[in-house]
């Protein structure tokens, strides 16, 4: 296991000094010190060299499975929430038309469309989903600023299915205590039962996870059908199949691992965090010296028996119910991911002790240097500059996306200009053009479009494949949702041409909206006489 | 296993216990688990080597127990290309060309194919997009030689032109400055009188000067107007279209005057001799008549 230093600095009083919180190896004989304002470096004197291995054996974490507490409650509801919409968000219906799928939330890849209840996205049009990681990702920033690490602690996919894994677990082999000792103990019926239970619904919830996601990628209804009976295609099955595999070897097995040494999230998560955001954090001014309680504690008042020492009872139950098997009164460190687990188990010991509750809370490092210097009244500071300006900006894009998506059009033009040859002479001293032209019908109605032309008063034009004689303007139609492929002649005077090559605009206007896109290209020719 | 490693007494974390010019690496040791799946992954490309070609041995290489190779993966692709074109290729053998041409799925078929065979064929001379070069007609534009209608595109490329199949297209344009020889004014003049059939003369006297040589020697088979005759493959010479394209008017002039004396007649092969069968020709015809200059 690691530890991290925490390196906490007095914003407040503008001190220079650096305070040091020293968290280190697995023996309790370093004395985490709280400083105070004028404190400076906490030097140790360097040990004896010693051989270490560059390499750290795994240490299983056998979390306590505490099942009361405000954020136990908050986890289970979010994670019903969240499997809820995991589970059910491809059954709901949504009414598109006929001949359009009627799934709300879908991605269609061999049609290269994605569908979001009444949005539809062309694959043109991926840069939606450039906006949306935008906002994710600024989201990720602003919560983190402001509450610490809550989208790992409570919301993160890795979170949610180690903590039903964990409850499985814990349902088959027992809590921490008897899962460790059943590990311990030689193979025997009742532990090859409870292995084998545990690890069929690990099984069961993997595949069911797996079911899960491919139902994003096709008709629900269908699809789920298909694969029971056998008859989904192999890359339903194989994608299904992989899914399975990574939710029971990340959620089974790596769990805590993925979050130390996997993600990058917990690598920058100091990057996000200022002396105002909420993180786990352990009052050690007040838990500080920590010590088993000695002697008769029942029917002594609280104060009586904690005057001279701290709150810290030395329970160790916020190390055992941690999913990631770290000792929280080390200080803030990477491998915390924020679940505040900790929080709820130390309360319910200080609700047993008598003592106020919080002494591992959710608060700010500047709340924290407060408190320690005895100040009652601190405060939460939820408007600083980073949070305003990741707001600001999150408004901005999210305001940015709204208009582009309520102005979205509904058709489109692409125009790909001839270059072999690049214009052809004509009989009569007349130069022609070839364009390929794409027309995109966005709806799921017939189209009907104008193309004219800009730039050349005397260019006409023609449309390949349809009997049309030379002329201004041509119509053409477009098949409800499809992209319409047209290769266009546009023939021009020699004489009418000023240089080799003279801007032309296309401008398509659909006749059914009244909507103009106009698209520059060139008109080229041969050297002027 | 590093030794002397010292404990960082700001850290708390250990040193690697290497030390160079007094600087020293804080021990971060990476999960035993994440070196073994590196290990693993060593072990498992060895399996790579048994299956695959990998190895140079003395007479050879290690061919890979699979028996894998690059060529036979593409041998089997062109198969099975072959067999999915196969559908096609006969209902193209069985239809009209005009019925090729109403045909949404046919056409699209043929233009697609057509242009992958115009392009490993035809592009060598007629330049891709058959934008045609010097002496090698321009299949896009309006004037056609031997005549731009699918059937006669289909002609000209079944037989080819001035070749040795029996069906090829034949014709021979004399050779004026020969047994019957016009002097260079006489030679000047008609060339005059070539330019200002499309307007391009620059001396309107000399051009007079032609045109009774033009109207005896050159108009049964240029026309009178110069309008060209596709049943000779005679060249429409009112157009301003020029197969011999000179870079200016005075090379143009040259260029006439050069035909004229010594003709030049192009060549093109008949590509049923050159094996591309019936229905390849098809596509080939639908595809070139869509170039913009199909009649």
């Amino acid at each position: 296991m690691q530890r991290f230093p925490c390196i906490l600095v007095d914003i407040k009083d503008g001190n220079t000094g650096t305070f040091l919180v020293i968290g280190q190896g697995q023996q309790q004989d370093t004395r985490r010190i709280m400083p105070s304002a004028n404190d400076v470096v906490v030097e140790r004197t360097p040990t004896e060299p010693r051989n270490v291995s560059l390499y750290a054996s795994h240490v299983k974490a056998y979390p306590r499975f505490l099942n009361n507490g405000f954020f136990r409650r908050l986890k289970w509801a979010v994670m019903a929430v969240l499997l809820a919409l995991y589970w059910g968000t491809p059954w709901i219906r949504w009414d598109r038309g006929i001949g359009a799928p009627d799934q709300a939330v879908l991605i269609d890849m061999p049609g290269r469309r994605a569908y979001f209840f009444a949005i539809e996205i062309w694959p043109q049009e991926v840069y939606y989903l450039t906006g949306l990681l935008i906002i994710a990702a600024l989201s990720l920033f602003f919560i983190s600023a402001l509450l610490g690490r809550v989208w790992c602690g409570f919301t993160c996919f890795q979170t949610v299915w180690t903590d039903i894994f964990v409850w499985i677990e814990r349902f088959f082999e027992g809590e921490r205590n008897r899962r460790m000792q059943l590990d311990k103990e030689p193979w025997s019926a009742n532990k090859l039962l409870r292995k084998a239970g545990k690890q069929t619904c690990w099984i069961v919830v993997s595949v069911l996870t797996g079911f899960g996601f491919v139902l994003f990628f096709d008709n629900a209804p269908t699809l789920a059908h298909q694969i029971v009976t056998g008859q989904a295609s192999v890359n339903a099955y194989g994608i299904m199949a992989f899914l399975t595999a990574t939710t029971y070897v990340l959620a089974g097995f790596a769990r805590e691992q993925v979050c130390i040494y996997m993600c990058p999230y917990s690598r920058f998560q100091s990057a996000m965090f200022d002396e105002h955001s909420l993180v786990v954090s352990y009052e050690a001014w007040r838990g500080e010296p920590r010590g088993k309680l000695k002697g008769a504690v029942h029917g002594r008042d609280a104060a009586d028996v904690f005057s001279g020492r701290g709150h810290c009872v030395d329970c160790k139950m916020c190390v055992q119910v941690c999913p990631t098997g770290i000792d929280i009164r080390n200080g803030s460190q990477l491998a915390c991911i924020g679940c505040a687990l900790c929080v709820d188990a130390c309360n319910s010991v200080m609700d047993r002790m008598g003592l106020p509750r919080g002494l591992i809370s959710y608060d700010s490092s500047f709340n924290q240097l407060a408190r320690a210097k005895g100040e009652t009244s601190p405060r939460r500071q939820l408007w600083r500059p980073r949070t305003f300006i990741y707001l600001a900006v999150i408004g901005i894009v999210v305001a940015v996306m709204t208009y582009a998506l309520s102005t979205r059009k509904t058709f489109d033009l692409n125009v790909l200009h001839e270059r072999s040859p690049v214009f052809v002479e004509l009989s009569g001293d007349r130069i022609r053009n070839g364009y390929t032209v794409k027309i995109l019908n966005m709806v799921r109605d017939n189209g009907h479009f104008r193309l004219s032309l800009e730039g050349l008063p005397e260019a006409t034009m023609t449309v390949i494949g349809k009997d049309l004689p030379e002329a201004k303007t041509v119509d053409l139609a477009g098949d409800s949702d499809s992209v319409g492929t047209f290769k266009l002649f546009v023939t021009a005077p020699r004489a009418s041409l000023k240089g080799k090559k003279v801007d032309l605009t296309l401008v398509l206007t659909n006749l059914d909206t009244g909507r103009i896109i106009r698209h520059e290209n060139l008109f080229a020719g041969p050297d002027p006489e | 296993m590093a030794t002397n490693a010292e404990k960082d007494p700001i850290s708390g974390q250990y040193t690697t216990g290497h030390e160079w010019d007094g600087i020293k690496e804080l021990n971060t040791p990476l999960p035993k688990w994440w070196v073994t799946v590196f290990y693993i992954t060593i072990i498992w490309s060895i399996g790579y080597w048994v299956l695959y070609p990998s190895w140079p041995t003395l007479s050879g290489y290690w061919a890979g127990t699979l028996g894998w190779h690059s060529r036979t993966q593409v041998v089997t692709d062109i198969e099975q290309a072959k067999s999915a074109k196969a559908v096609y290729l006969s209902k193209i053998q069985d239809s009209s060309l005009e019925d090729i041409v109403k045909d949404k799925d046919l056409l699209n078929f043929a233009l697609a194919g057509g242009r992958s065979v115009f392009n490993e064929n035809c592009a060598a001379c007629h330049g891709v997009g058959g934008g045609g070069a010097y002496g090698f007609p321009n299949l896009t534009d309006d004037q056609w030689l031997w005549g731009g209608t699918l059937d006669d595109i289909r002609t000209t490329i079944t037989y080819g032109i001035r070749n040795t199949n029996p069906n090829s297209r034949q014709s021979e344009m004399p050779q004026w400055g020969g047994g019957d020889p016009l002097s260079d004014d006489e030679l000047s003049n008609l060339a005059e009188y070539v330019l200002s059939l499309s307007k391009k003369s620059t001396d309107q006297a000399a051009a007079q000067k032609g045109l009774p040589i033009f109207a005896e020697r050159c108009s049964p088979c240029h026309g009178e107007a110069g309008e060209g005759s596709q049943a000779v493959g005679a060249p429409a010479l009112a157009t301003g279209i020029w197969l011999y394209k000179g870079k200016d008017l005075k090379a143009q002039k040259a260029e006439i005057m050069s035909q004229v004396k010594n003709p030049k007649g192009g060549m093109m092969p008949s590509w049923t001799d050159r094996g591309i069968d019936e229905a390849t020709i098809k596509i080939l015809a639908v595809y070139v008549h869509s170039l913009g200059g199909g009649k």
